[in-house]
């Protein structure tokens, strides 16, 4: 009954996480977007004070049912582990106090004194987050752009085609390296990452060590058989001594169902004691450490686009497409975070990498930082597209306050960076082109053209910004003809204004 | 052919408008035909005589600049395709064996492969079989010079395998143009400059005299200054026209004028050469293509009016039907268009007085859509800064086509017409080559035959994107 009722919970929890994380389109995040906002880490930043009660109460109450049915790397450690031909594969290991308590310590210590990337790499739902859209994202857009295809062959419009690129190298090799470790423990040793690594589940063993209600040995009934121990995927019971180590335990209901005599039960804790018997510790499933030199031979070749090459030739007269250079990005000296999250400090002490908001940005500006001290934390930048005017998807779903929800015109009056003039790049000075796109798109209204020699009427329109009406968008930097550098780009600020 | 058709069609059906129930109780199998379509007959195209040479054209003239790739479709669909010999082997093939004779080609089409390919094909036949019409296509002040100039019809000789044209153009006069340092000219100004100046046209009149040039003519579009001009010097006996290529279809014949005020209707374009008994050479018959995708309630009327017809037998019919067309071009990519057109003239059956003013009422039709009049020619590009014009052009046409254009954020069909547009922009274009990244350097201007302002109209695109992306409902906004 326990299992059952787990295993169901875990399923649709699961499922609406994974969807909320694979979703491109926009559209499931208003439904979904709480399961994020429950994770317990992302609700501790955010000062979620109730998230954290409930969750802490809960433990409390039932022991860790937070790592079986919320947290979805908890559960894909069970998808992984679940190995039904083979039973009976695990036994009893004491707990690594020291590795648990020392990561513990680290990550604490990395999350007072703000050396957030530590943080972001050790959260156990933001690796989730980025498996999922590094490693999942991609084929769930692939499938839609098949679909996409077929139904523009039926006239359809019910699937919108979007662009796969990644984002960060590293990130990317960051997820696939965690898929990789994660799947490697939980295949050997099932819950080994939780009672070892996550500091979420060393965190919740405190409360769950006192927990109200538990798995208990009925010392009447138990045969010895070693059944249970041998099936606990936490590897924390130890029939000889019958004693379970309720700080791993994550009430997943494995033993209780597989007793046959009736010896385990979950229910309120008894005053009565098991005597303990002493007991060989037996070391099966130890951690292996991190394979961070997983190489991402794959990743060149998965996420290539083809590039147009088509020379431009003076007599082509009909057809073809001119070769377009990639936009590359621009070196900000102060990096851009989106609006909402009110200041970099903001961002760097409360996200924890999840890439929720990277995998929902529908015009391609966010993407996870490279900045060490920032790792896997979103930035902005406008090579693909620019924060447009009617969309603050990422306020929406930023579990953890570090992007805070801001409402559209807020929005549009928020200045997270400024346009910055680069006049060597300008076409109109280059060429003499008359260009004036930047001007023509800024939806704050920020640039003027005015001619490059006030003396000169006649001399090229370059554009002039207004520094204190823009609000740092990228429009201009976007759509400015200049490749592959622009020539306006958009300096980020440490702390958001209101103009 | 299409009276043959007709008169099984009636004889089967009884004469009246009878339906489905009229054909199950129709028992006698003798009388039922088991295709519609058959082949089209070998000896039957109308020919057109040319007043001067006595040549017997062919009233389907082939237009070899939407060549067959291997990839499907022309070039127009497949800018780096590889020509699909072959293909146009059997399709030429096909078509003198049918009675067609004359082959439109420039240095300028599918990337200047055009010639090579046609000479190739027709090289296969007898030289007195077919007539080949080439141009001057010197679109590019680069090959502006006596010498290039010179050097590109000595290329087309080489290229075609032939010792003469048939028919040379001057190609795109009046169109406007830019010079070297990109200064911009109008029609007129570059006419001087490409044909003139440079003693170029008084150089083809040698060749004309020397029999390397059988006809000498020109072909228009654009600036009427240009033409008045020219047909001024064939009066006054300065030059003489042996023909002109002129753009003449059901649609250009009145609104050339109200769609674009830079063009110049077709009705007077050909009674300015009827009078003087200068036969038309007629290009853009269905004005590329555009007059065979007409939005459904156009297609149901035509075809309420002549059920087994296609739309595009009623344009070339139309284009057929005046006398002094010498022959109608069609790019004719597709083997089962060559067919179909076959058919339209073994022999033609001229428009009645009933059907012009059938097709005048559908014209009207058409222009009262305002759709964008790009016929998908490709000559603006390359843009230099990557936009696909052509591209944005049509799928903006094909939702007024469709009747899906947002225009009332209040209608009910709003959000579904929003996506449409939105969705539909992103699957034809690439977003870094849509409207929005038009700087409006004009470069394409002076290249569209038809003198569409690209710059405005994209322009205007991209404010109406702009719009329709800022306002859709909620669950809608990141399209």
């Amino acid at each position: 009954m326990l299992k059952k009722l787990r295993i169901a919970l875990a399923t649709v929890m699961m499922t609406l996480v994974t969807l909320l994380l694979l979703d491109f389109t926009g559209m499931l995040h208003r439904w979904l977007g709480w399961v994020a906002k429950i994770q317990f880490l992302p609700a501790l930043l955010a000062l979620n004070v109730v998230v954290v009660i409930v969750l802490v109460t809960l433990t409390l109450l039932f022991g860790r049912i937070y790592c079986s049915v919320i947290c979805p790397l908890g559960i894909l450690q069970d998808l992984i582990a679940f190995r039904p031909r083979k039973k009976n594969r695990y036994a009893y290991s004491p707990a690594k106090k020291w590795l648990r308590y020392s990561v513990l310590a680290i990550f604490v210590v990395a999350l007072i004194i703000g050396v957030n990337s530590l943080v972001a790499l050790l959260a156990p739902y933001s690796s989730y987050g980025r498996i999922v859209q590094n490693m999942f994202q991609p084929i769930a857009i692939w499938i839609n752009n098949l679909c996409s295809n077929i139904a523009d062959h039926y006239g359809s419009y019910a699937f919108h085609p979007h662009e796969v690129w990644m984002r960060s190298l590293p990130t990317f090799i960051i997820a696939v390296a965690t898929f990789a470790v994660i799947a490697v423990l939980a295949w050997r040793g099932g819950r080994t990452y939780c009672n070892t690594i996550c500091p979420v589940g060393t965190l919740l063993g405190f409360f769950s060590r006192i927990s109200l209600f538990r798995v208990q040995f009925d010392a009447d009934k138990c045969r010895q058989c070693g059944k249970c121990e041998h099936n606990c995927k936490a590897s924390a019971i130890d029939f000889k001594a019958m004693d379970i180590d309720l700080s791993r335990c994550v009430v997943c209901g494995n033993c209780v169902e597989q007793c046959n005599f009736d010896a385990l039960h979950y229910k309120m804790v008894s005053t009565r004691k098991v005597q303990p018997a002493v007991s060989a510790p037996d070391n099966t499933a130890s951690g292996t450490p991190a394979d961070t030199s997983r190489r991402s031979f794959l990743v060149g070749a998965a996420i290539a686009t083809a590039s147009i090459a088509m020379a431009q030739d003076k007599k082509k007269v009909d057809g073809g497409l001119a070769d377009v250079e990639d936009k590359l990005i621009p070196e900000r000296q102060t990096p851009i975070t989106p609006p909402g999250s009110r200041s970099a400090a903001n961002m760097r002490t409360r996200c924890t990498g999840c890439q929720l908001c990277v995998s929902k940005c529908p015009n391609g500006v966010l993407r996870p930082s490279t900045g060490l001290l920032t790792l896997m934390q979103p930035t902005m930048s406008y090579e693909r597209g620019y924060c447009r005017p009617e969309c603050h998807t990422c306020s929406e779903v930023c579990p953890t306050g570090a992007i805070q929800p801001i409402s559209l015109p807020q929005k549009s009056s928020t200045q997270i960076g400024h346009a910055v003039w680069i006049k060597k790049n300008c076409l109109p000075v280059a060429n003499g082109t008359p260009c004036g796109n930047c001007a023509r798109h800024c939806p704050a209204g920020a640039i003027t053209m005015v001619p490059l020699d006030a003396a000169d009427n006649t001399s090229p329109m370059v554009p002039a910004v207004n520094e204190a009406r823009c609000i740092g968008c990228g429009a201009c930097e976007n759509l400015c003809p200049a490749r592959p550098f622009s020539a306006i780009y958009v300096e980020g600020h440490e702390v958001h204004k209101e103009i | 052919m299409k009276k043959i058709n007709r008169r099984d069609f009636l004889k089967i059906f009884g004469g009246a408008a009878i339906g489905a129930t009229a054909l199950a109780a129709c028992t006698d199998d003798k009388e039922r035909t088991t295709a519609a379509i058959v082949e089209p007959p070998k000896d039957k195209m109308t020919m057109r005589v040319n007043p001067k040479t006595g040549d017997k054209v062919s009233l389907l003239g082939y237009g070899m600049m939407r060549l067959p790739v291997k990839e499907g479709g022309s070039m127009r669909e497949h800018p780096d395709g590889t020509i699909d010999q072959e293909m146009i082997n059997r399709q030429v093939d096909y078509a003198i064996d049918h009675g067609v004779n004359y082959f439109d080609t420039s240095p300028a089409y599918c990337q200047g492969l055009s010639e090579t390919a046609t000479g190739i094909a027709l090289h296969r036949h007898p030289r007195d079989k077919y007539f080949i019409a080439t141009k001057l296509s010197n679109f590019s002040p680069a090959t502006w010079g006596f010498d290039a100039s010179k050097e590109m019809f000595g290329n087309s000789l080489k290229l075609l395998q032939v010792d003469y044209v048939d028919y040379l153009l001057l190609h795109g006069a009046g169109m406007p143009s830019q010079d070297a340092e990109g200064k911009p000219l109008s029609g007129m100004e570059a006419f001087q400059l490409r044909y003139m100046d440079n003693g170029l046209l008084d150089w083809l009149v040698e060749q004309h005299d020397k029999g390397l040039i059988r006809n000498l003519g020109f072909s228009y579009h654009g600036d009427v200054e240009v033409f008045d001009t020219l047909l001024r010097w064939h009066d006054e006996g300065k030059y003489h026209w042996d023909f002109v290529q002129i753009e003449l279809n059901y649609l250009d014949w009145n609104y050339a004028n109200e769609i674009n005020p830079r063009n110049t209707d077709a009705v007077y374009l050909y009674n300015e050469l009827s009078k003087r008994n200068i036969p038309s050479v007629i290009m853009e018959p269905l004005l590329g293509g555009r007059l065979a995708n007409v939005p459904d309630p156009i297609v149901a009327k035509m075809k309420s009016r002549r059920p087994e017809d296609n739309v595009a037998t009623w344009a070339f019919r139309f284009a057929g039907t005046p006398e002094k067309v010498l022959t109608v071009l069609s790019g004719m990519t597709y083997m089962e268009h060559l067919k179909d057109n076959i058919r339209t003239y073994s022999p033609l059956e001229p428009v009645t007085k009933e059907e012009n003013d059938f097709l005048m009422e559908i014209a009207k039709d058409i222009y009262d859509l305002k759709t964008i009049p790009c016929n998908e020619c490709n000559y603006c590009m390359p843009c230099p800064y990557g936009i696909d014009i052509p591209s944005i052009f049509s799928h903006y046409n094909k939702m007024i086509k469709e009747g899906l254009l947002p225009h009332n954020k209040q209608s009910e069909e709003y959000r579904k017409q929003r996506r449409a547009f939105l969705v539909g922009m992103d699957r034809s274009v690439p977003r870094l080559r849509q409207a929005n990244h038009c700087i409006g350097c004009g470069h394409c201007v002076t290249h569209c035959p038809q003198r569409i302002n690209i710059p405005k109209e994209l322009h205007t695109i991209d404010v109406f994107t702009e719009n329709l992306k800022r306002n859709g409902q909620v669950e809608e906004m990141a399209l």
